[in-house]
C-alpha cells in the first residue's frame, strides 16, 4: 500500500491545481477542524517514527515541546539529507512538494509554530524554487498566511539553503546553521524542544516524517498503526543504490523481505550482469555493513524483513539498522576495504572538529585504511583500527562519532579476512578484488527455500 | 566597488525579513550564496566584509562561517566547476574512473583549474544522487548517470558555450 508515493505518477502533480483536484489539501482541511492537541494525539497513536534515521517516535517528540507563555515556538524541517545512500527526501520535495507542504502546515498548526523553516542542503540548489512555488501556491489558496481559513492561526514557511556540511543534518548543528553560524552541534540538554532555534522551543523533523503527517490525519492514527509490522508502523521510503538493476526510491511495506526487495522486478530487479550479492549497508552509510548471508536472514534463520526490528535483530553482532533507508548494495566485484576507506574519508571530511576523538580519530582511520588498501598495511593495523573506532564511539557530543565508527567496526567484524588478505597480498590487492570468499551464495539460499 | 544591484538588494531584504528582528544573522548562509554567484564564483575578503555590513555583524562572524561550509570557495575557481561525487555509493558505480578521466583529459589534479580558466575539478562528498551514480554537480544542477562519453560531450559543450560567450 502506498501512502506517500500514491500520486507520484500523476502528470503535473507538482502543481497546486492538479494536486488539489486529486484530493490534495483535504488532510489540512480536516486538521484545521481539529484542535492542535487532537492532532498530536493522532500522530502518537499512529506510532510514526522519525524517518531521518534515529527512528524516535514523532508523537512523543512533539509532546516534549515546551510551551512557555509568550515565547514563539518553531517547527524546523530537516531537509539536509546528506547521509550517503540517501536520496528519498529529494524525491519527495522534487516530485510531491505539495504533499510535503501539507504536512508542514498541519504540523505547524499542531505545534503552534507561526514561522516554520525548511532547512535544505545547499547542493539541492534547484529544489528551493520548487518548494517556494508550492508555498506561494498554497498561500494563494489560503492555506498559509494570516488567519488560515478563519481559524485565527497564522503561519509562514521559509526555505533556507545550507552551505554544504553533512553535520547540519544533526538537529542542533542544523539549528546553529539556521542561526547563521558554523554547524557545531550543541551539548544536550537542553534539548531543542525546550531551547532550540534562538533558544525558543523547537521541533526538528525529517521531510519524510512530515510528509507522513497528512496521510495519518486523513486515515486516522489507529488505521496508520495497523499498517506495517509491530513497532514499525506505516510505510517507509527506501532509496536503493549501488550495484542494482533498478536503483531508485521505493515505498515499501515493512513486511517485505530484504531478498524480495533486492531481487524482485517490482523493486530493485536484482544485481546487474548476473553477479552475486556480496554485502549491503541498508540504512545509510553509517549503519553496519552486513555480508549477504546475514543480510537475507536473521540469526535464527528467519527471513530478514525491511523493518526497524528485523534489520537490527541480534544487535551489531548479526544485525544492522534501518536508519534513513539508504540501501547500498555491493556486488561480488566490490572491495570492502576500499569502500570502507571511501566512507572513512567522508566522515573525516565532514567532522566539525569540535570533539578530538572524532576530529583526530576519523583522520587516523582514513590514513590506516588507505595504507591497507594500497598495500602498505600491517596486521596490527587492523587491531589499531578496531581500537580507534572503539574510542570514538560514544565519546563525542553528537552521533557523527558513532556514525564514523560503526562502518569501520562492522567491516572488520564481518570481513576481517579481506583486510588480512590485503595485508598478506599487497601487490595482488592492487590488481584484483577479494571477491566473495567464504560468504554464502544468496542465489543458492533462494533456491533452497 | 562591491555592491549588489538594486534588484539583488531587494532579494537581500526579502531574505532578511524571514528572520525575527535582531536575528538577521540567520540570513548569512543564503547571502553568502548570493554573493558568491554575483561576485565571480568565490568569496574574497572584501566580499565577505560587504556581507557583514549588510547584516550588521562583524567580519569575523562571516569568515568563520564561510570557511566551515564546503560550497563556499575561498579562492578563485574556473568558469565551470565540475564537482564529481566520490563517496561510496558513487564509487561502486565507477566514480573513480570518471574522476581519473577528467584529470587526464583536462591535465589537472583535484582542486586545480585549467590554464584557460574554464574548468575546476572539485571532487565532492555525497550529493544525494546515489541512485543515479556516477554524477557531478555543475552549477545549480546535477548531471547524473555519467559515462566517459557523456563527460567528453559535456566538456565539449561547455567549451563551445564559453567560446560563443566570448
Amino acid at each position: 500500500m502506498k501512502l506517500l508515493l500514491e500520486k507520484a505518477h500523476i502528470e503535473g502533480i507538482r502543481y497546486y491545481d492538479t494536486y488539489r483536484k486529486n484530493g490534495g489539501y483535504s488532510s489540512v482541511e480536516k486538521a484545521l477542524k481539529m484542535s492542535p492537541d487532537e492532532i498530536v494525539e493522532e500522530v502518537k497513536k499512529s506510532g510514526l517514527r522519525g524517518r531521518g534515521g534515529a527512528g524516535f517516535p514523532t508523537g512523543m517528540k512533539w509532546s516534549f515541546l515546551a510551551k512557555p507563555e509568550g515565547v514563539p515556538r518553531h517547527l524546523v524541517c530537516n531537509a539536509d539529507e546528506s547521509e550517503p545512500g540517501t536520496f528519498k527526501d529529494r524525491y519527495l520535495m522534487e516530485f510531491l512538494p505539495h504533499l510535503f507542504i501539507e504536512g508542514m502546515i498541519i504540523s505547524s498548526y499542531a505545534l503552534g509554530s507561526n514561522t516554520s523553516y525548511i532547512y535544505i542542503r545547499g547542493e539541492y540548489a534547484w529544489i528551493p524554487d520548487i518548494l517556494e512555488q508550492a508555498i506561494a501556491e498554497a498561500k494563494e489558496a489560503g492555506w498559509l498566511g494570516k488567519n488560515i481559513k478563519g481559524t485565527g492561526f497564522d503561519c509562514e514557511i521559509y526555505v533556507q539553503r545550507g552551505g554544504g556540511a553533512y553535520i547540519c543534518g544533526e538537529e542542533t548543528a542544523l539549528i546553529e546553521s539556521l542561526e547563521g553560524k558554523r554547524g557545531n552541534p550543541r551539548i544536550k540538554p537542553p534539548f531543542p524542544a525546550v531551547q532550540g532555534l534562538w533558544m525558543r522551543p523547537t521541533v526538528v523533523n525529517n521531510v519524510e516524517t512530515i510528509a507522513a503527517v497528512g496521510p495519518i490525519i486523513t486515515m486516522g492514527g489507529d488505521e496508520y498503526a495497523k499498517l506495517g509490522a509491530g513497532r514499525s508502523t506505516g510505510t517507509k521510503l527506501i532509496s536503493a543504490c549501488g550495484n542494482l538493476n533498478k536503483p531508485g526510491v521505493y515505498e515499501i511495506d515493512f513486511n517485505l523481505s530484504v531478498e524480495e526487495f533486492i531481487y524482485s522486478d517490482e523493486y530493485c530487479g536484482g544485481i546487474p550482469n548476473g553477479k552475486k550479492l556480496k554485502a549491503c549497508i541498508p540504512g545509510g552509510s553509517s549503519v553496519p555493513i552486513l555480508p549477504a548471508n546475514l543480510l537475507l536472514h536473521e540469526s535464527n534463520g528467519n527471513k530478514r524483513l525491511m523493518n526497524y526490528e528485523s534489520l537490527s535483530e541480534g544487535g551489531f553482532q548479526t544485525g544492522t539498522m534501518l536508519g534513513s533507508g539508504g540501501f547500498i548494495v555491493l556486488d561480488e566485484d566490490q572491495c570492502v576495504v576500499r569502500h570502507t576507506m571511501s566512507l572513512a574519508h567522508f566522515y573525516n571530511h565532514e567532522s566539525c572538529g569540535q570533539c578530538s576523538p572524532c576530529r583526530e580519530g576519523t583522520g587516523w582511520m582514513y590514513k590506516i585504511l588507505k595504507n591497507i588498501e594500497y598495500g602498505k598495511g600491517k596486521m596490527e593495523d587492523i587491531d589499531l583500527l578496531w581500537d580507534i573506532q572503539r574510542r570514538i564511539e560514544g565519546n563525542t557530543i553528537c552521533p557523527l562519532g558513532d556514525a564514523a565508527a560503526w562502518p569501520v567496526a562492522a567491516a572488520i567484524r564481518h570481513f576481517r579476512d579481506e583486510f588480512e588478505w590485503h595485508v598478506l597480498h599487497p601487490e595482488e590487492a592492487q590488481t584484483r578484488n577479494y571477491g566473495l570468499a567464504h560468504y554464502a551464495e544468496p542465489r543458492t539460499i533462494v533456491a533452497a527455500q | 566597488m562591491i555592491q549588489f544591484s538594486p534588484e539583488k538588494i531587494n532579494k537581500v531584504n526579502e531574505i532578511i525579513a524571514r528572520y525575527p528582528e535582531g536575528k538577521q544573522k540567520g540570513a548569512l548562509i543564503p547571502l553568502l550564496h548570493l554573493a558568491q554567484e554575483e561576485f565571480g564564483g568565490w568569496l574574497d575578503a572584501p566580499v565577505m566584509d560587504y556581507v557583514a555590513s549588510l547584516l550588521d555583524i562583524k567580519p569575523i562572524e562571516v569568515y568563520e562561517v564561510a570557511t566551515f561550509y564546503t560550497m563556499f570557495n575561498m579562492k578563485p575557481v574556473g568558469k565551470y566547476v565540475l564537482e564529481v561525487c566520490q563517496t561510496g555509493p558513487c564509487m561502486l558505480r565507477g566514480s573513480d574512473q570518471i574522476i581519473d578521466h577528467i584529470k587526464n583529459k583536462l591535465g589537472i589534479k583535484a582542486g586545480e583549474t585549467t590554464a584557460d580558466g574554464l574548468f575546476t575539478l572539485k571532487p565532492a562528498e555525497c550529493l544525494g544522487a546515489c541512485g543515479y551514480a556516477p554524477m557531478m554537480q555543475l552549477g545549480k544542477f546535477y548531471k547524473e548517470n555519467l559515462t566517459i562519453e557523456k563527460v567528453d560531450q559535456l566538456i565539449e559543450e561547455l567549451r563551445a558555450a564559453a567560446a560563443t560567450a566570448n
